[in-house]
């Protein structure tokens, strides 16, 4: 199953519900171009919900990773939502679980973008 | 295809030559999933293994073959008793595997690339990479077969069908 990714915004945040492969070749070019149209819509606080996810490449690994500086060198904050448990070892594994901001709750992970906003 | 028996190490051997094409790499992937599902691998090491095929075919298409379509992938799948072993060969220059960085160390947390090889060490109980004078790169990846999953010994069952020629 190929990568979809749906948007709908929450308050301030736009949160993309991804679902299938994030691998090599469309999965990621896909998740690339939609970030960046977000971005140039001036939507900063991006929250990927990964719940529907059901494997991630190095390649997809790096686009998340391209998401994050993408998103922080525009001043705003890209977050990651419900991992499944593959995604969430490889995150523990490339350490990057330590420069994601994983969160398992929605509420509570849109809650933490206004939090991040007043700071 | 079939996993055809190896009479002198008493495995069973399949081979394929893929041409060297990401589109293959999904091919090479259902391959590693009827031979693991014929050595008996759980769904949690069978994962493992299809992602580090997976790695290792896109690492010769891109970086050993450098996405040349008339370059060709070498993959071998051999189930012995106590081990699934898989060989994947580029026809790229080799590379030196102890040069590639470390991509946990601090400073290369936010590459975007340089992963490949260690989730490929990382999923893998052993990993040896081989540069073949004239034929390119070889990963050689092994998994364990616990006591549990030796279903197979030497024998033909039906494999995914290739797309590819036997070498």
């Amino acid at each position: 199953m190929s990568m979809k990714a749906t948007v709908r915004q929450v308050n301030s945040v736009t949160v993309v519900d991804v679902s299938g492969r994030i691998t090599l070749g469309e999965g990621c070019s896909q998740l690339r171009e939609l970030i960046r149209e977000q971005l140039g819509k001036g939507q900063k606080h991006v929250l990927l919900n990964l719940a529907d996810v059901t494997y991630i490449d190095s390649t997809g690994i790096g686009e998340l990773v391209s998401a994050y500086i993408a998103v922080s060198d525009q001043g705003g904050q890209l977050k990651l939502l419900s991992l499944t448990k593959k995604v969430h070892d490889l995150l523990q594994i490339t350490k990057l679980y330590t420069v994601f901001d994983v969160h398992d709750d929605e509420a509570k992970a849109i809650g933490s973008f206004q939090k991040s906003s007043r700071a | 295809m079939l996993l055809q028996p190896n009479m002198a190490s008493g495995s069973s051997v399949v081979e394929v030559t893929l041409e060297s094409t990401l589109k293959n790499i999904e091919v090479a992937e259902g391959i590693a999933r009827g031979v693991c599902a014929t050595a008996g691998l759980d769904e949690d090491d069978a994962y493992k293994v299809e992602m580090a095929v997976h790695e290792s075919v896109i690492n010769a298409v891109e970086h050993g073959n450098k996405n040349d379509a008339n370059k060709q992938v070498w993959l071998r799948f051999e189930i012995f008793g106590d081990r699934l072993e898989i060989r994947v060969r580029d026809q790229g220059e080799g590379f030196d595997v102890t040069s590639l960085p470390d991509p946990c160390a601090q400073e290369n947390l936010l590459k975007i690339s340089g992963r490949g090889i260690f989730l490929i060490r990382s999923f893998m109980d052993e990993v040896r990479v081989e540069n073949i004078t004239g034929h390119g790169a070889e990963v050689t990846m092994v998994k364990r077969l616990n006591s549990k999953s030796q279903r197979h010994q030497g024998g033909n069952a039906r494999e995914h069908e290739g797309h590819s020629t036997t070498s």
